[in-house]
């Protein structure tokens, strides 16, 4: 894969077609390491047009996806990688997904970033909700994905952390071929220090209470930009109840259920969920 | 030495085929298995054995605290040591210990040893542990926070032992407006805090600079004396030399006529506790953020969890001692010359034992073992003090 490290204030045009083919044939996308105040973390970048800030779930950013290099046709695609993952660094003031939803506004205002299509998956749709109910003022959209951040009563989870290595990357999937690849992969040794990490970081954000803040669900109502709640319709860690909870809390979000897909919607079912979130946003585009 | 009863008080009936199907006998394990009739006579057995151990002249007798699991039926130790603070009437009474990090509120656990120091007379030992990686399964609290839970809960603990109250007292994790205990601890400037742990580093370096009995869970006699000599290297470098009680060594033995009949009487109940009480999955023991990721590493490389054992492996390793009197007596003056410790914890119970058969046992320690190291030290000690 073909890296091009460049800094954050490189100038950005527009691409032509045979330019974005290429781009995506090559997956060239910036990587650099940006500072926010006293914590540095990785960010991965490619693309031009509004920004789309994709923030990661509990299993790390990890490297740059074909949805990413999808998006990146119509978007400015900025994945920073959160304090306490895989490269950035750990901040001593690193306790709860509120700090996280502090930091991502810093990080906002830092990069100047405004009319933002902020989109979190699984741990980062619970950031990015957090977020959202603080202030949506650099906002355009928000898309939850598979999100964490909510407890629905009565509706079974698998424990994650109770799981062995191979049956929690299982359960993320509902293709299990899917889960093979991948399980070939992941329980590689090279990659344990930062798998071990993410878990521990993971771990510290949502064991208790167990993936979700009791007190966020009364402040979903400020949430005033369109909202997109995007689940896979057989995810057995947030399942799609999850998004019909949300739908009820945030006023005006639009639930898609993808079928025969998992908790990763964006890897199990990459095309078509980036194809949802180009509709959703060319279709606010239209209303507006 | 010092010879102390120390009792996990398991749930002897549990159905270990029902463990083995449930990979565990810790958290999922589901107490529709607890029949309470049986357990009631359980509590009542053990307790009465707690009690006879004092008869028989144990230094001590020993709780511990463990949760949701039938490996140990007693997560709130300090209901039981209540029920032993007036019965047991000479030998100290040790809880080894309370899970510091496991409470919201540590200031009840300041409260719970003063109560049982002074029903007591001062007699009581307080260890403070971590509480194993389960017991964050097992009671809903953060393994990333273990660490910084401990050592606030220990310093508020010790404050409210030993400085007069009401004080204020401000940490990340705990806040009290008023501090001030009432009762205050019997003993001055408090009772001895001793810290149970399986080896870590940071714990064993922690212990010797607070001068806190340190006590080695079930291990090989080799890695006990590992660990025991970094206790003694760390107390130098902290300026001073540790003296063996200090160092005390908690394992399991178990006396009969000879060898052959103490390992056939010892094998199923010994291999019970090792092979399904124990029992547990790597993800269970090892909470993320539970331990540093090298420890992490260390303990997944190894794959601790799930080799079964055989009585033979722990008895040829040193984890435990069986046999003879002769035996035993032979074993735990070479282990403890090896190791340089003055106190054994020695389970006297374990895993399926029913009560004749550790009744028996008790007897047999009490008689054959005892009197033969009420005044031993261990060599270099011995030495030391000759020349």
């Amino acid at each position: 894969m073909c890296l091009i490290f460049e800094g954050r204030n490189c100038r950005k045009r527009a691409l032509t077609r045979e330019e974005r083919e290429a781009r995506r044939d090559m997956a060239d996308y910036s990587v650099s390491m940006i500072p926010v105040r006293d914590c540095r973390i990785r960010v991965m970048r490619a693309g031009s047009g509004s920004p789309l800030l994709f923030l990661h779930g509990g299993g790390g950013a990890g490297t740059w996806l074909p949805f990413m290099a999808r998006l990146a046709e119509t978007f400015d695609v900025i994945v920073p990688e959160h304090p306490g993952f895989g490269e950035s660094e750990t901040p001593p003031w690193l306790d709860t997904v509120s700090d996280l939803a502090n930091f991502y506004l810093d990080f906002l205002k830092q990069l100047d970033l405004d009319g933002v299509h902020l989109v979190g998956q699984s741990l980062g749709g619970w950031i990015a909700a957090e977020l959202a109910v603080r202030n949506t003022s650099r906002l355009a959209s928000l898309t939850l994905a598979s999100a964490a951040g909510i407890h629905v009563k009565d509706i079974p989870q698998v424990d994650t952390f109770l799981s062995s290595d191979e049956q929690r990357i299982r359960d993320l999937f509902h293709d299990q071929k899917l889960a093979d690849a991948v399980l070939a992969r992941a329980l590689r040794p090279e990659v344990e220090d930062v798998a071990l990490r993410n878990r521990m970081t993971t771990a510290k954000l949502v064991w208790q209470p167990r993936s979700h803040d009791p007190h966020l669900q009364k402040w979903l109502h400020r949430i005033d930009v369109p909202t997109l709640l995007i689940w896979g319709e057989h995810d057995r860690l947030f399942p799609k109840d999850y998004a019909f909870a949300y739908q009820r809390l945030i006023p005006g979000s639009k639930v898609v259920i993808i079928p025969d897909c998992g908790h990763l919607p964006e890897v199990e079912k990459a095309d078509v969920f980036a194809a949802e979130l180009e509709s959703f946003i060319g279709a606010m585009r239209i209303a507006a | 030495m010092k010879m102390f009863n120390f009792h996990l008080m398991p749930y002897r009936h549990a159905d270990l085929d029902a463990i083995e199907k449930n990979g565990s006998a810790w958290v999922t394990f589901s107490n529709r298995h607890y029949d309470p009739k049986k357990g009631a006579e359980l509590y009542h057995d053990y307790l009465d054995q707690m009690e006879f151990a004092d008869q028989l002249g144990f230094d001590g007798v020993c709780l511990n605290e463990h949760h949701q699991t039938a490996y140990g039926m007693m997560p709130i130790p300090g209901v039981l040591a209540g029920a032993l603070a007036r019965s047991v009437k000479r030998a100290k009474l040790a809880v080894l210990g309370r899970a510091l990090p496991l409470l919201n509120n540590p200031l009840m656990i300041a409260e719970e040893y003063a109560i049982l120091d002074n029903l007591t007379r001062g007699r009581v030992i307080a260890g403070f542990v971590r509480g194993i990686g389960a017991e964050y399964h097992a009671m809903g609290i953060n393994p990333a926070y273990s660490q910084e839970r401990y050592a606030e809960a220990h310093d508020l603990i010790v404050r409210a032992w030993t400085e007069p109250g009401p004080f204020p007292y401000v940490g990340k994790h705990y806040q009290f407006k008023y501090v001030n205990p009432w009762p205050r601890p019997y003993q001055t400037p408090h009772p001895p805090i001793w810290i149970p742990s399986q080896g870590s580093g940071s714990t064993i370096r922690w212990a010797a600079r607070m001068r806190y009995t340190y006590c080695q869970t079930l291990s090989p006699i080799a890695a006990v004396a590992r660990f025991f000599q970094m206790y003694r290297d760390e107390a130098e470098k902290a300026g001073y030399q540790a003296s063996p009680d200090q160092l005390a060594w908690s394992n399991t033995i178990y006396v009969a006529e000879t060898d052959e009949k103490a390992v056939r009487e010892a094998r199923p109940h010994l291999e019970a506790l090792m092979n399904y009480f124990l029992k547990m999955p790597t993800e269970m023991l090892l909470p993320p953020g539970y331990t540093d990721a090298a420890s992490m590493k260390r303990v997944r490389a190894a794959k601790v969890t799930g080799k079964p054992q055989s009585i033979e492996d722990v008895i040829k390793n040193g984890v435990v001692i069986v046999g003879s009197p002769n035996t035993v007596r032979e074993k735990l003056a070479e282990y403890q010359d090896l190791a340089g410790f003055n106190t054994s914890l020695t389970k006297t119970q374990f895993g399926t034992m029913p009560n004749d058969m550790t009744r028996a046992n008790m007897t047999a320690i009490a008689e054959e073992i005892l009197p033969h190291f009420r005044d031993r030290l261990p060599r270099s000690v011995r030495r030391e003090a000759a020349e």
